[in-house]
């Protein structure tokens, strides 16, 4: 009797505290979707035929359910990689630059790497190894930053963007040169096809999506796993949370910085390297652009969470898959997508905004990430 | 004294703050050119009903006249206005600016739409003249001692033609000697008929400059009386509410062999100063080496460099033989530091974190707290709850955060996870009972004085010269980041070290 | 401002200027490069100036503003809407749709300003999150607005985006009428007379930013304004307890801010090329952050690091010139994503404190809590 009490408590607890973490979220949701219904009126759209469309679009059949979780995952991988920064006190604005050089990464062993041996290799071995390298060079990318900010105080927010340019540069100086596709009828820059053996099968024959997405939530408990059961975990919310006082517990806390961008930069890279090796089988120039912004509009949307970040995850993906049925329905272009989720983002954000109209008193602590800028 | 000569009068102030009534129905005056002291313990509602005299908050209910007539004081302006002033206890001087910038700002001087900085140093110059305080309006704010600050402080009240001067805690930062030259100038001023509201929980202070003494406790206030129908006991009793035992009863101390040993140490600020000259001593085990000086000159760069949070740039750091010098905090706890930071919130507890947590911050990396990299959850809270009951901290449970507890709790959880760690020969407690209330400090002194009778080595800095003779056995003085005496604490005298802390060099003891 | 960083300035500026010289000399004068190059500089530098002059006003207050990337964007994109539709729809005369195209930059900037006030002073919302939403909103607002203005059903162009009333003229300083006498009959002299004037010869923002610079510095420096704004951004509450309203103060720094960066916007699409593509200020929002902390939170500092990154971009447009001069063994110059890292590359090098380090305001992204 008393344990089972004890467990519906702790049941009635969960659920309590669930809907508290999910309560401002949902409203900044429903506040943006409000404010975008306004502005498509106002540019002489049908704001109940845009979102109509937008759902049919994004969960209206088993394709569109299929699209959906395609764009998700890209987004799991890339909102994770934010929120572990964030977790660790860290703002990772580059997901785009190191999901860019995670994807040319994987193109490059995906494509390159049989020719270069001179005999193709088992997909056991292909696949993991273009996983791999895609991965590691978002992480190197990303670690770039974190030592700079360990050793030298350079700020992450202005280095990450920075990287994010010069990833930009690279990737085009590359698509254009040693690695763009020469087959005969190509004018893009983009790369060539990568072979068979290091392709992610689909999930179901027939639709597109594939094994990364059930790769991504498992990367996602994983994640969560870490964070909240582990040292390390411990020490990555310690450093995120007071600097001081984790110095002062004796960790390290410049090597706790460094890897936490390098593992941030890694889920990052794992977003570009799945998009190659999972869907596209390629990379090409642009692709990345506007990852990085809504990779932190996830993160932030899903409170840094990993439940929370697969769940705004989902729903951006939603957005992005479904725009396309509604610019056919009402032709808004798909831009309006962009501009409703920056709202979101605002209204997430500036919780205190939500808080404000609903009148909700505020529980959690602040995050604060705005710790002068080093220099 | 007839009513009329009443310059100041708060009459029923009531101020809610989320979870504390801080002033309840709180009524209090000053007369002209009197030294009307406020005391009470930390949290007894002093600064805030100052503040709200001042305007920095609002008051909920209650008013406030000044020479008879009601005023609605809705900002630090209007204050001023008024004719109040306010020396605070964390001054209000922005380091980057030169006195004259600092005194002017909110009530400048311009020429033609640029500051008139000469003509401000000129009044300050003779402000300075006629109360005696000596300043140097081009000096860079930054670049003086806390001395000196503190009169920039009272140059900024008298700039605005204060006739009422509210001073917060400013003895906590003075020499002895200092403190009487405040007293001095404080005759002075009430001399030219200015009124001074003098703030303290110092009661031999109170009773040697006031002339009416109102003590507050826990929002109220207590009584009013003058110093001549009083005395110390008695106001510790009001300030209280209980019998206070002003002594710390200690037994007479045995030390044993060299536990800390600090040889020719040098050590940087973070501006790149050197802030600690060939500083070398040592503490033995069963013995309290108290550090005195005033604040700012070197403690917190000497027990950082101690405890591995600074880096050395020359000399040694032994404990029990082990050099450790320039080692990393983790490796000083191994060697057997326990650590009482000089900022708990920011050193010592992550306030977001759960009690249970901050009880294992230095020690979550290690068996039983966790098991290759895992954490072990049920350690951890088993550990909270043992600590919790044996240091007697008040907390709903062990899995509220930290930041929820008052300051006294808070410092009970940092001494909990130090003092009761398995292999402690040395503690180093830096300012331990800062702005905390009296029963709180008297469980800390007796935490303290217990790791000495258990013939751990203790380092206390403190910039209370009472709590360093209270709890010392031995007493260095440090004064501009070099140790200027050394003497045992049964031959000091206040006067003698008050002296020392100014910087006059001895023969060291 | 040390010497050591004014060094740093100079050294880069006399590399970046002396690889020009050094390629072109084949083709033209050092004299006539050395001028284009400068003229190129300061007008390339100059969105950079005005977004560090808004982080230096925006900083000084205490509030950090990483928005000034979208602000720019916003204002360049209104602001070029603003001078088409009062050309096109009501029909106003060239120069002065161009003139309202800049104030209605400037009131762009504005607005998203006192976005970022109300989110990090009103709701106190961790300010480089504030900023960042702020750049989000700006890329999906002007994305979303340049397709259905120009594009939509029923928008006023039908579909097609129409012509643009122009851009800002430049403003010619008589140098060469007034020294003319001094060179006398020497050709080579005029000649050289005129490329130097080339370097004077900018547009008005151009301009305006230079003299802003100047007079920010005094304003911040020997003002009361400047004393308030410079006090509420090192310790707030010693501001509040002299009665100086910190609110207030922090507002109307970021709002001043905001028309800075509206300004930088203007530059863009009114001064430059008029025409508007979606994320065309392409980082240099962030860029003009770092120019404010090299120039340790100073407008002349700021400027001077501007200065900087305006050299490395005028480094980019002439190896474009020079291309068929460039040496084999220099063919990497040929490489336009080569040479464009620089800006990035020196940014981060900046950034890591070896130049010396900077001491941001003390309260620099602190909200005030009373």
């Amino acid at each position: 009797m008393q344990s089972e009490k004890q467990s519906n408590s702790l049941t009635r607890q969960v659920i309590q505290s669930i809907s508290d973490a999910s309560l401002v979220p949902f409203l900044a949701i429903l506040t943006a979707v409000v404010v975008g219904g306004v502005i498509i009126a106002f540019v002489g759209g049908d704001p109940l035929l845009a979102y109509r469309g937008l759902i049919q679009g994004s969960f209206g059949s088993t394709k569109a359910l299929s699209e959906t979780a395609v764009w998700a995952t890209p987004y799991i991988f890339a909102g994770l990689a934010v929120a572990l920064a964030f977790k660790g006190g860290l703002f990772n604005i580059g997901a785009e630059g190191q999901l860019a050089v995670g994807a040319v990464a994987s193109s490059l062993i995906g494509y390159a790497l049989p020719e270069w041996l001179g005999y193709d290799l088992p997909a056991i071995i292909h696949l993991p190894l273009a996983i791999i390298f895609g991965i590691l060079m978002g992480g190197l990318w990303a670690g770039i930053v974190g030592w700079l900010k360990a050793y030298t105080g350079g700020h992450e927010v202005i280095n990450t963007i920075m990287m994010n340019y010069i990833a930009l540069n690279t990737t085009s100086f590359l698509l254009n040169g040693v690695m763009k596709d020469r087959s005969p009828t190509n004018v893009i820059a983009r790369t060539p096809l990568i072979a068979d053996s290091a392709r992610i099968p689909p999930l179901f024959e027939g639709l597109r999506v594939h094994w990364g997405f059930i790769l991504a939530l498992l990367v996602a408990f994983l994640i969560w796993w870490l964070l909240n059961k582990t040292t390390l975990g411990f020490q990555i919310r310690t450093v995120g949370l007071n600097p001081d006082a984790a110095k002062y517990a004796g960790i390290n806390v410049k090597r706790i910085i460094i890897l936490t961008m390098v593992l941030s930069g890694m889920l990052a890279g794992m977003a570009g390297t799945i998009e190659v090796t999972g869907l596209n089988y390629r990379h090409e120039l642009g692709f990345s652009i506007g990852y990085g912004y809504d990779a932190i509009a996830i993160a932030l949307l899903g409170k840094s969470h990993p439940l929370g970040v697969v769940l705004s995850a989902f729903l951006f993906a939603a957005m992005r898959n479904g725009a396309t049925r509604m610019q056919f329905l009402t032709q808004m272009p798909v831009d309006l997508i962009s501009m409703l989720q920056a709202f979101i983002l605002l209204f997430v954000a500036a919780d205190a905004i939500v808080r404000y109209i609903y009148r909700i008193k505020s529980k959690g602590e602040r995050v604060v990430l705005t710790r002068g800028w080093g220099g | 004294m007839t009513e009329a000569n009443i310059v100041l009068e708060a009459k029923n102030i009531t101020k809610q703050f989320p979870g504390v009534l801080a002033n309840d129905r709180v009524n209090f005056d000053l007369r002209k050119g009197e030294i009307h002291a406020l005391l009470g313990e930390n949290g007894a509602g002093k600064s805030t009903l100052m503040n709200l005299i001042y305007g920095l908050h609002l008051p909920d209910k209650g008013e406030i006249f000044v020479n008879g007539k009601p005023i609605e004081i809705k900002s630090p302006n209007d204050s001023i206005a008024a004719g109040i002033g306010m020396v605070h206890q964390h001054f209000m001087l922005i380091p980057v600016f030169t006195v004259a910038e600092n005194v002017m700002l909110g009530d400048e001087v311009t020429k033609r739409g640029s500051l008139d900085r000469a003509t401000v140093a000129a009044k300050i110059n003779e402000i300075s003249k006629q109360y005696g305080l000596d300043v140097d309006p081009n000096a860079l704010v930054g670049d003086l001692p806390v001395g000196l600050q503190q009169r920039v402080e009272i140059v900024k009240t008298l700039y605005r033609n204060a006739e009422i001067v509210i001073l917060d805690e400013p003895t906590a930062v003075l020499t002895p000697q200092e403190a009487e030259d405040l007293f001095r100038i404080m005759h002075d001023l009430t001399a030219r008929g200015v009124s001074i509201i003098f703030i303290t929980h110092k009661l031999k202070e109170v009773l040697a400059v006031a002339d009416r003494i109102t003590v507050m406790r826990a929002g109220h206030v207590v009584n009013t009386v003058p110093p001549s129908e009083t005395n110390e006991a008695q106001l510790a009793n009001m300030m209280v509410g209980r019998q206070v035992i002003l002594t710390v009863e200690k037994k007479d101390h045995q030390a044993s062999g060299d536990i800390l040993k600090v040889e020719n140490l040098f050590v940087r600020d973070q501006r790149g100063l050197e802030t600690i000259h060939n500083v070398s001593f040592t503490v033995r085990g069963g013995e309290i080496l108290g550090i005195a000086g005033v604040q700012g000159n070197g403690q917190t760069e000497l027990s950082e460099a101690i405890t591995g949070l600074r880096a050395v740039q020359s000399g040694k750091v032994l404990i029990d033989e082990q050099d450790l010098t320039d080692k990393s905090p983790r490796f000083m706890t191994a060697a057997g530091l326990a650590h009482i930071p000089e900022d708990r919130q920011r050193h010592g507890l992550v306030l977001s974190y759960s009690v249970a947590d901050n009880m294992a911050l230095c020690d979550y990396y290690r068996p039983p707290f966790s098991n290759r990299g895992v954490i072990q959850q049920k350690a951890l809270d088993e550990n909270a709850r043992n600590l919790i009951s044996a240091f007697d901290v008040r907390t709903p449970s062990p899995f509220v955060n930290a930041g929820k507890l008052s300051g006294g709790n808070q410092q009970k959880v940092i001494v909990a996870r130090e003092l009761s760690r398995e292999n402690v020969k040395l503690v180093i407690a830096n300012q331990p009972t800062r702005g905390l209330d009296v029963g709180s400090i008297e469980y800390i002194h007796s935490e303290i004085i217990k790791m000495r009778d258990r013939g751990v080595a203790v380092l206390l800095i403190s910039a209370e010269l009472d709590e360093i003779m209270a709890l010392s056995d031995r007493i260095v003085v440090m004064y501009r980041g070099q140790i200027v005496a050394t003497v045992e604490t049964k031959q000091a005298t206040r006067e003698q070290l008050g002296l020392w802390m100014a910087g006059a060099h001895v023969e060291t003891a | 401002m040390d010497w050591k960083r004014f060094g740093f300035i100079a050294l880069i500026i006399i590399v970046l200027f002396g690889t020009v010289v050094m390629i072109g000399q084949v083709k033209q004068p050092p004299i006539l490069i050395i001028t284009s190059m400068l003229a190129t500089t300061i007008a390339v530098a100059t969105p950079l100036t005005l977004g560090a002059l808004s982080g230096v006003y925006c900083e000084r207050a205490g509030v950090v503003n990483i928005g000034i990337e979208g602000m720019m964007l916003t204002a360049a994109f209104f602001g070029w809407l603003g001078a088409i539709y009062m050309f096109n729809v009501f029909g106003r005369d060239a120069g002065l749709s161009i003139a309202l195209g800049v104030f209605f930059a400037i009131l762009s900037g504005l607005l998203m300003a006192l976005l970022h006030a109300v989110l990090s002073i009103t709701f106190k919302v961790d300010q480089i999150i504030g900023g960042t939403v702020i750049n989000i909103l700006a890329v999906g607002l002007t994305g979303f607005l340049n397709r259905q203005l120009f594009f939509g059903k029923g928008s006023v162009f039908g579909g097609s985006v129409p012509g643009s009333p122009g851009v800002l003229p430049t403003i010619h300083i008589p140098l060469t009428e007034i020294f003319t006498p001094i060179c006398g009959a020497s050709a080579s002299c005029l000649q050289n007379l005129i490329a130097i004037n080339r370097v004077f010869d900018q547009k008005p923002i151009a301009i305006s930013a230079i003299l802003l610079v100047f007079f920010s510095h005094y304003v911040l420096f020997n003002t009361r304004w400047g004393l308030r704004t410079r006090a509420v951004g090192e310790h707030p509450k010693a501001a509040d307890t002299v009665g100086i309203n910190v609110v207030k103060m922090r507002y109307l720094n970021v709002l001043i801010g905001g028309m800075f960066a509206g300004l930088a916007g203007a530059y863009f699409t009114i001064e430059s090329v008029p025409s508007f593509e979606p994320l065309l200020t392409n980082g240099r929002g962030f860029i003009s952050l770092a120019a404010m902390i090299f120039g340790n939170w100073t407008p002349i500092g700021a400027w001077a690091a501007s200065l900087v990154f305006g050299a490395s971009q005028a480094l980019l447009i002439n190896m474009q010139i020079f291309r068929d001069v460039i040496p084999p063994q220099w063919s990497f110059l040929q490489e336009s994503y080569i040479v464009g890292l620089t800006p990035y590359i020196l940014t981060m090098f900046i950034l890591t404190g070896i130049i010396g380090k900077t001491t941001p305001p003390a309260a620099d992204g602190v909200p005030y809590e009373k």
